[in-house]
């Protein structure tokens, strides 16, 4: 274990942490704005994958393929917002929960049924699939550099509609005190759908640059939309900032004990145990390290209603 | 007032039990003895959602960790078959304590915390569970553990018989089914309901809200330790994926469409659930889409669930000021 090795997985970690930011940031606006808990989340996610894998396939260009899954994926969102998300903003979190979780078995079915139930391979574009000599000794693969170029770009975006824009203003105000907003003359639908559908582009490109890393299959949302709300619980409810602090904190916690913590538990344990026990507590660390939080902060690290 | 409901439709559950009990002759009669089990296993589900509607309904504990519940109480039996128990009863009753003592530790973090935090710590919890589970390779790991010890339930009846376990989880049902109605119009039961409503007046009053919010948690996810054991029993094999969030959410789901709040909405839930999930994926391979699409439709409609729709039973549901709130916001 040189430091070497612990650049390159703590890179990893930054990687998956600003993938799990695109899909954080959706989803804490949306909870924090709408107070609305939206399951389906993932199921965008998942179609900004397969949008991106097909029309990659179709243009040949990266660029292109990315650009057109965001679109289809915002008019998924919007189409979703409009049919069913817009209905269960005053209803209980339970009933958002419960709506939510019916579109998902929706969305998977409609995935099978286009795309079939086998995983599809969303190509790595050519010009992105040689490594990087970072530093001596140190290959990063070119893709995961864009990953992390990618996400740290929508993150410096974000960060300035929210700090910068007028709907970033509303959004703000709204997260911290929705009422209050909706009295000072707000068109408050118009801007849930704006909002809504921003989310749905965020997890789009998750989807898409994430595509050619993981199988593109059934139901890949719903195991980073876990993840994904941890982060949100992490940072707080609503706020962005928060988000991007946990989706780093969690990324590089995930990644970094599943790289370490056999080899940790090796040095004091037999390998066997080791072996059993080292990626159960790896996969545990997360929500551990959530607990932790919450038994401190009960309301996260940067609540915004305050 | 549900005093009047109850008093009309007496004859129901009598109904119902009645045809409970004779449904392993008809089955064996028409020779759909393979129906015999499927009615168990839905009993056992009906056993698991209403401690989860005790939990929800009336606690007001949005728990999305059932399902780790019924993951302890199957390897607590796993693990006590293992150490040469093979009384089902004793196995029963181990694995219920087992569940019992992990929600007491459970509830003593999670009930800290309120609302989305309460949820999310739940569903963090049981995830750990199910890595546990998946680590557990003298118990099968990722595969799961295939039962291979036989049984006994004493006094010369065989567990592996279907109809004798069918007997015993039909006795379990009802009586986890009265425990359940009987609690929530105890003192104890109406105490909980007040606390969800408004936890600082109750403890204004003098109440140990967090105590009783955790005695609360124990018993319901005890019952669900049980139905885990019972499920084992049955199905003679568990394997982590029974633990998983999805399943948790699943579990919420025919919850709020029975009627989260209402005594007879989660079995209404369960027994609409069960019958889908069983004969849907016979007409189609797509068979998710139209739950899901149900769902929603119930979701939208039926706010409550169904059998709001049906009972004149006042609604045990949080109201008054709370929904008065939302619908300003």
């Amino acid at each position: 274990m040189n430091s070497l090795t612990i650049i390159e997985q703590l890179m990893n970690g930054v990687g998956l942490g600003l993938i799990l930011f695109m899909m954080a940031a959706g989803l804490t606006i949306v909870f924090g704005v709408m107070d609305t808990m939206n399951l389906a989340h993932g199921s965008l996610f998942m179609f900004g994958a397969y949008f991106a894998a097909t029309a990659y396939g179709i243009t040949d260009s990266f660029t292109l393929s990315v650009l057109i899954s965001v679109a289809l994926t915002m008019l998924a969102g919007a189409i979703l917002e409009i049919l069913l998300v817009r209905r269960l903003y005053t209803r209980t979190h339970m009933n958002q929960v419960v709506a939510t979780f019916g579109v998902i078995l929706i969305c998977n079915d409609l995935v099978k049924y286009i795309w079939g139930p086998a995983p599809i391979m969303a190509a790595t574009p050519p010009s992105l699939s040689g490594s990087v000599t970072l530093l001596d000794g140190l290959d990063y693969p070119a893709f995961r550099l864009l990953i992390i170029a990618v996400g740290i770009v929508a993150a410096i975006a974000l960060y300035f509609m929210m700090a910068h824009t007028r709907l970033g203003m509303l959004v703000r105000a709204g997260a911290s005190n929705r009422t209050m907003t909706q009295l000072m003359g707000i068109p408050v639908r118009k801007v849930f759908t704006i909002i809504f559908v921003l989310g749905a582009a965020l997890a789009g490109i998750g989807g898409a640059m994430m595509g050619p890393v993981t199988a593109v299959q059934v139901g890949m949302g719903d195991s980073f939309m876990i993840p994904a709300m941890v982060v949100i619980v992490i940072g707080g409810i609503g706020s962005i900032r928060g988000a991007f602090i946990a989706a780093l904190l969690v990324g590089i916690v995930d990644t970094a004990g599943r790289a370490f913590m056999p080899a940790l538990i090796a040095q004091v344990a037999s390998p066997v145990i080791a072996a059993d026990v080292g990626p159960a507590l790896a996969s545990v660390l997360m929500y551990v390290l959530m607990i932790v939080v919450l038994a401190c902060k009960p309301t996260g690290l940067f609540p915004a209603r305050g | 007032m549900p005093g009047n409901t109850t008093k009309t439709f007496a004859w129901v559950p009598l109904l119902g039990i009645i045809l409970l009990a004779g449904f392993p002759y008809f089955s064996e009669f028409f020779g759909l003895d393979y129906y015999t089990g499927f009615v168990m296993r839905l009993m056992i589900l009906m056993i698991i959602v209403t401690s989860l509607n005790f939990l929800l309904g009336y606690g007001g504990m949005i728990a999305l960790g059932h399902a780790g519940f019924i993951g302890i109480g199957s390897y607590a039996m796993v693990a006590l078959v293992e150490a040469g128990i093979t009384s089902v009863w004793l196995l029963w009753l181990g694995a219920t304590a087992i569940t019992a003592i992990g929600a007491a530790l459970i509830g003593l973090v999670v009930l800290r915390t309120r609302g989305i935090y309460f949820l999310m710590s739940t569903l963090a919890f049981a995830e750990m569970v199910y890595y546990v589970a998946v680590s557990l390779r003298r118990y099968g790991g990722d595969d799961g553990y295939i039962l291979s010890t036989p049984l006994t339930f004493g006094f010369g009846f065989d567990p592996m018989d279907t109809n004798t376990l069918y007997a015993v989880v039909l006795a379990a049902f009802i009586l986890a089914f009265a425990f359940f109605n009987r609690m929530v119009d105890s003192r104890f039961g109406k105490t909980i309901t007040g606390i969800r409503d408004n936890p600082v007046r109750m403890q204004a009053l003098g109440y140990p809200t967090f105590k009783l919010q955790l005695q609360a948690f124990v018993i319901g996810s005890a019952v669900a330790g049980l139905g885990g054991a019972m499920m084992m029993t049955q199905n003679g094999f568990i394997s982590p994926t029974t633990i998983h969030w999805t399943h948790s959410a699943e579990l919420m789901v025919i919850v709020a469409l029975g009627g989260m709040g209402y005594k007879w909405g989660a079995i209404l839930g369960a027994g609409l659930w069960g019958v889908l999930k069983e004969f849907l994926p016979q007409l189609t391979e797509y068979w998710h889409w139209p739950m899901g699409l149900l769902v929603i439709l119930i979701i939208l409609f039926a706010p409550n669930g169904l059998w709001a729709l049906v009972s004149r039973e006042s609604a045990t549901q949080s109201g008054g000021l709370f929904k008065f709130i939302r619908r300003q916001a």
